[in-house]
């Protein structure tokens, strides 16, 4: 059976194969669970908005810190008792700083890749073809904007020392309990993931050309570039610790989870 | 252990062309090339394939193995079942000449669009010291065999034929890299690379990591720390407002 197609004269020249792919293996199974593991992440962000539990003494939930809001952070979920959004405000503190790790999430490189395959198809998979007459990448508006994600990673630098003070806030009021361990776990996984960034990569020594000259800085990038080659497994964990963490902190202020080492 | 496999192989010239069924002889330790060669020693004597070392250094055999850039010689008949259908196809991205072999000078007009190492005026060849440290990492991307299925997997151009003309692709992207962390190297590249070479349609989605056989980290050595100096260059203006004050070059 010939396979020529009447395709656009620009592209005659190609073998013309009429399927998207001639891939056998199982493409599809990785963009779909990543399409079910980012949603699952937005649907419970959603929730975690909407829901108030967010302290139980020593815990504050991840999603709703650094606490900012007067009205509605209890005194002891405060950052040194510091609240500089007044009484004004009754909405959840999540909404005040969500915008900062969820920019820094949005625009990383490892997660652009997962959802530009999973949510957009833009490829789904590696020799797949697209189902997008045109693509114009990463150069017009609004895509161009994924290059402000150096800055998100400075905003997500003070969230992640943030969320390392309140575990280990937690671990010195009730060392023995068990979502003081669950803070710290997943303090160690978000500041981990924040440090493997490749734009904390570029700015610890990437920039540079001579790293001979900034021994320092070239010791700093070592670190970081080994950290980077695990950044896509860190994304990962660290969303989930960050999920598990929050959620377990909310189950607790609910009273749901209430066994003695709690 | 020898059995017979099913192969379908693109046959054609000029893009228009058919999948044409074969049953044929494999014996253990043989790769998709070999299995080409007894095609053509038995049943095909016309069957084009472009190929030359047979060891996965001279980046000749590229072609599309069950849908997947590979490497003919380096694909080893033992990784698929006996029963298992193995279609090959020539890449896709690129013109056909005849059935397996494409024009890829494509790849070569993008390599002559840019220019050369550029060392400092007044430094000449012999007097370049460095140390170690600074060009190791642009060694990495010297392993390239310029198979190009780097640029042939790329949805950049492999699904949008228009985007040729303004695109050099993952492996010319990688290139330019290269030469910009070069500590000796002074040409202006990032400002190359956005405008003249199309760094901003990367959509970093990985897939010229995946396929390159020399295992380069194209996307996250070359790719990401490129579009990260283009930021410094163009959209970033904290960079801006420090180069200007400490009067950094």
């Amino acid at each position: 059976m010939t396979q020529t197609t009447p395709e656009a004269p620009m592209r005659r020249q190609r073998a013309q194969v009429k399927v998207r792919t001639l891939r056998t293996d199982r493409w599809w199974l990785v963009p779909f669970l990543t399409f079910l593991g980012l949603s699952s992440f937005l649907v419970y962000g959603v929730w975690a908005i909407i829901d108030n539990s967010i302290f139980v003494e020593p815990y504050i939930a991840p999603f709703a810190s650094p606490c900012l809001a007067a009205a509605t952070c209890p005194e002891g979920a405060q950052l040194f008792g510091w609240a500089p959004i007044g009484d004004w405000y009754t909405l959840s503190p999540g909404l005040l700083i969500l915008a900062l790790p969820g920019g820094f999430r949005l625009t990383c490189y490892y997660y652009r890749k997962s959802y530009y395959r999973s949510f957009w198809l833009s490829p789904p998979a590696c020799a797949v073809q697209e189902p997008h007459g045109k693509y114009t990448g990463e150069r017009r508006f609004p895509l161009i904007i994924q290059n402000v994600h150096r800055y998100f990673f400075y905003a997500a630098i003070v969230i992640g020392l943030v969320l390392a003070y309140d575990a280990v806030l937690a671990v010195v009021h009730k060392p023995l309990g068990l979502g003081s361990w669950i803070l710290i776990a997943n303090a160690v996984l978000i500041n981990a993931y924040t440090l493997s960034c490749h734009s904390c990569r570029h700015i610890t020594a990437g920039r540079l050309n001579h790293f001979s000259r900034h021994p320092l800085r070239y010791r700093a990038w070592t670190f970081v570039s080994k950290l980077n080659a695990k950044h896509q497994p860190l994304a990962w964990a660290s969303m989930f610790s960050v999920m598990g963490a929050d959620f377990y902190v909310r189950m607790v202020a609910k009273g749901i989870i209430a066994f003695p080492y709690a | 252990m020898s059995y017979k496999a099913k192969f379908k192989v693109w046959r054609g010239e000029g893009g228009e062309g058919r999948l044409e069924d074969f049953t044929v002889e494999v014996n253990e330790g043989e790769v998709v090339l070999d299995i080409i060669h007894r095609l053509q020693a038995t049943q095909a004597p016309d069957l084009a394939v472009r190929w030359n070392c047979k060891a996965g250094k001279c980046g000749s055999c590229s072609m599309e193995i069950n849908g997947k850039p590979r490497l003919g010689c380096m694909t080893r008949m033992s990784t698929f079942d006996e029963d298992e259908t193995i279609t090959v196809t020539p890449m896709r991205t690129f013109p056909v000449i005849k059935d397996l072999v494409t024009d890829v000078s494509y790849n070569y007009q993008k390599a002559r669009e840019i220019p050369s190492f550029t060392p400092p005026a007044g430094v000449r060849p012999g007097e370049y010291r460095m140390k170690q440290v600074d060009v190791e990492r642009s060694q990495e991307f010297r392993k390239c065999i310029e198979c190009f299925m780097c640029n042939n997997v790329c949805h950049v151009i492999r699904d949008h034929e228009e985007n040729k003309t303004n695109f050099s692709g993952p492996r010319f992207l990688m290139r330019i890299a290269e030469l910009d962390m070069h500590p000796y190297d002074v040409a202006d590249r990032q400002e190359a690379a956005q405008e003249e070479h199309g760094l901003g349609y990367c959509n970093i989605t990985k897939c010229c990591t995946e396929v390159c056989p020399e295992h380069i980290k194209i996307t996250d050595n070359a790719l990401i720390p490129m579009k990260e100096r283009v930021v410094d260059r163009k959209y970033d203006p904290l960079v801006w407002l420090g180069d200007k004050i400490f009067r950094r070059k």
